[in-house]
């Protein structure tokens, strides 16, 4: 376990805003205590203060996981954000997309968001903006990238393609493995 | 022929399960009331031994295991309990209150043709679900973390402990993660949850479950329980939900009925017994309105119940309090041979039969001091008699040879504290004991550990799920090492490139904890200086080594 080297910070901090804009600094400074970032076994952990203290009586090799894991550095150092990082992304989330209760599962399944599936979406949504996608019930499913811009989103056939996929909650059946 | 006639419940032809059902239920009649139904030439005994080996074709268990069940409850509640491990129990889901309310959980799964009713009135989380058209493992609701899927008897425990918002808690045997979630969603997510569990895959579902309803507070980690107050002490509650037997889920597990026998009993009974001592001392019984452990098996054996908690008591500083659950059969104070505390009734046992949830056990001590008591000359003997025996199947025979003078050096390493206390009976009673007693009371006294024994400790220390005993000077050590390396580091700053081969070149560094620096006066004594000296001059001429090096 140690802090980010800034370059880590920049990258996560980079990816991050992808999805939450400036609200990366509601992360950082919270009332409830100090957080940090930690990276452990090349993923990234985001934990108070204190029990990230604790969690260092552990040794490495059997420290499994502490806090909230966001994501993971890729061999080639780009940073990959899990579903894990899912409840600290939603309530932040700048741009929203809310899919059918008929594309739920299909979403769910690790498929792109179709324009038929498409219940609502955020105004003026840019293109290739992260957005977090939610069901009909506000439940957050997961998130990716929009492939289309809001405006763009009015006039295409129901078949293209709305938002890329990156990950979802059906992820914690799929792949529990690769989670940490 | 006449003999049949007469008595055709005890001929014993092979049959078929029909008949052979026809006649449990014929003999459980006759010896419900023998004295007017019986044969008066046959005895009680040759009764159940017919029945005995009926029960076990039919409901094809072993021998052991029927006949402990037979010890444990009367005739009428045994059908019972057999007939309910043939049938599964109701799946039932826990709200995740850090997420959702029960009452939007059972609407939005009732919109999704799920048949669900609240639990019962003792919890206030929980549904139970009686059919369902989509697998209730896999809607968007449970994959969004809204409930988890968790038997009705595992609530209990984590009410039982009544975890309160910013302890320190340690969950030691986790997985799969279904009571650690309970209490972190009774913390409302603060303070501090210490998940432990031995299995490293078993690991994977925990930390996915942890994720998946939104729990923050948690520290995971893979070490064998028993090594707990070793990597970290002092919590205000500790949950050890033991590993054992099974023989209480026998409906999901039927393995269970067949390849159970003593040993593994006696198996488990010991492994339980290390894990509660090593409970109740990472527990502090200081901590403000703390210091409960909660000891819970999904067993019905008394042996991992009862025993153990008995075991703990006369061991510990420790008694057992109210559970505060409200239902539920007493424990045993006196079963067969064996006589418990009279507080044993506090605890709390479940069966599959009258609670319809799976066999569990539950108790909670409250820990009253955090010194260890002295054991008796007597108590201690006997105890050590009973952990050598029980040890004994699961090692072989040489090893059993053994344990007499391993066990007590492996409690003393355990419990530094009171190694002098235990030393002297066991030298009156142990000779074999002597010679590695000795040896432990040297390293006591020096307390001095070689870098070699410090890195063999953290070698094996690594491993998954390793056990970790404390090492005695051990924390001095690391503080040695630190001063040292920190004043390397102050001094190897103006000449930076030579001082990576130099930490690998100076094995040395172990008799010369502290390197004291021309800046930073205080050597302890002349032999440090010396060694010091020594250690420097060795250096010079290793570094010229290098440097000849880089130049060819």
């Amino acid at each position: 376990m140690r802090p980010l080297t800034e370059e880590e910070t920049k990258i996560l901090f980079e990816k991050l805003a992808k999805y939450i804009g400036e609200n990366i600094k509601l992360l950082i400074d919270r009332p409830d205590g100090t957080y940090c970032f930690r990276l452990h076994k090349e993923r990234v952990y985001y934990v108070a203060e204190d029990i990230m203290r604790r969690a260092a009586n552990v040794c490495r090799e059997n420290l499994i996981s502490f806090g909230v894991c966001f994501g993971k550095f890729t061999k080639t150092r780009k940073f990959r954000l899990h579903i894990t990082a899912l409840d600290y992304l939603a309530p932040y989330a700048k741009f929203k997309i809310w899919v059918k209760p008929s594309a739920e599962q299909s979403f769910l399944y690790g498929n792109h968001v179709m324009k038929s599936g498409l219940g609502r979406i955020t105004d003026n949504t840019p293109k290739y903006q992260g957005v977090v996608v939610y069901s009909m019930a506000d439940v957050p499913l997961g998130f990716g990238v929009a492939a289309k811009s809001t405006s763009e989103c009015r006039k295409t056939d129901p078949m293209s393609i709305i938002s890329f996929h990156q990950a979802d909650v059906g992820e914690y059946l799929r792949n529990e493995d690769s989670l940490t | 022929m006449l003999v049949l006639f007469r008595n055709p419940i005890l001929q014993s032809h092979p049959l078929g399960l029909e008949a052979v059902h026809q006649r449990i239920k014929d003999v459980t009649t006759v010896l419900s009331d023998l004295r007017k139904r019986g044969d008066p030439t046959r005895k009680r005994m040759e009764y159940m031994d017919v029945l005995k080996k009926d029960l076990c074709t039919y409901y094809s268990y072993n021998e052991f295991l029927l006949t402990k069940f037979i010890e444990m409850f009367p005739l009428s509640e045994l059908i019972a309990f057999l007939e309910s491990n043939e049938v599964s129990r109701p799946i039932t889901i826990r709200t995740n209150s850090l997420k959702t309310k029960r009452r939007d959980l059972a609407q939005a799964l009732i919109t999704r043709g799920v048949n669900l009713d609240p639990l019962g009135k003792w919890t206030k989380v929980g549904l139970v679900v009686y059919d369902s058209p989509v697998p209730v493992g896999a809607t968007p609701e449970y994959l969004a973390g809204h409930y988890m899927i968790q038997g009705a008897s595992s609530f209990l425990p984590v009410m039982a402990l009544a975890p309160q918002a910013g302890e320190r808690i340690l969950d030691m045997c986790a997985a799969p993660g279904g009571k650690t979630t309970y209490i972190a969603q009774l913390m409302k997510n603060s303070g501090l949850i210490f998940v432990n569990d031995v299995n490293k895959a078993r690991l994977k579902s925990v930390v996915g479950n942890l994720h998946r309803m939104g729990i923050s507070n948690t520290v995971v980690s893979n070490y064998d329980g028993r090594s707990f107050p070793a990597i970290m002490g002092n919590f205000s509650r500790v949950l050890l939900d033991a590993p054992c037997s099974g023989t209480g889920v026998i409906a999901k597990d039927p393995s269970v009925k067949t390849n159970k026998d003593e040993t593994d009993i006696a198996h488990c009974s010991h492994m339980q017994k290390e894990l509660i001592l090593a409970a109740i001392d990472s527990c502090n019984a200081l901590a403000t309105n703390g210091g409960y452990i909660v000891y819970c098996t999904c067993s019905v054996m008394v042996e991992e119940n009862e025993e153990v908690v008995n075991y703990a008591l006369r061991k510990r500083n420790v008694k057992l309090v109210e559970t505060g659950l409200e239902f539920g059969v007493e424990g045993f104070h006196r079963y067969r041979q064996y006589r418990f505390h009279p507080s044993m009734k506090l605890t709390r046992r479940f069966y599959p039969h009258t609670h319809n949830m799976d066999g569990f056990y539950v108790a909670k001590l409250k820990k009253f001091s955090n010194q260890i008591p002295k054991p008796d000359l007597d108590d201690e003997m006997e105890s050590d008699e009973g952990i050598g025996s029980e040890s004994g199947p699961f090692s072989d025979n040489e090893i059993t040879k053994d344990t007499s003078g391993e066990k007590p050096l492996i409690a003393s390493k355990k419990r530094p504290n009171d190694d002098g206390a235990e030393e002297i009976p066991k030298k009156k009673t142990k000779q074999a004991a002597n010679k590695k007693k000795s040896d432990s009371s040297k390293s006591d006294k020096g307390t001095k550990i070689s870098m070699q024994k410090l890195k063999k400790y953290q070698k094996r220390k690594k491993k998954p799920g390793a056990i970790v005993r404390p090492l005695t000077g051990l924390s001095e050590k690391k503080r040695n090492i630190n001063a040292y390396l920190a004043k390397k580091t102050d001094n190897k700053k103006p000449s930076q490139p030579k001082s990576k081969p130099k930490r690998k070149a100076t094995p040395g560094d172990e008799t010369t904890p502290t390197k004291p620096v021309q800046t930073k006066p205080k050597p302890k004594n002349r032999s440090v200086r010396k060694d010091k000296a020594h250690g420097k001059t060795k250096k010079s001429t290793k570094s010229r080594k290098n440097e000849k090096q880089l130049k060819e």
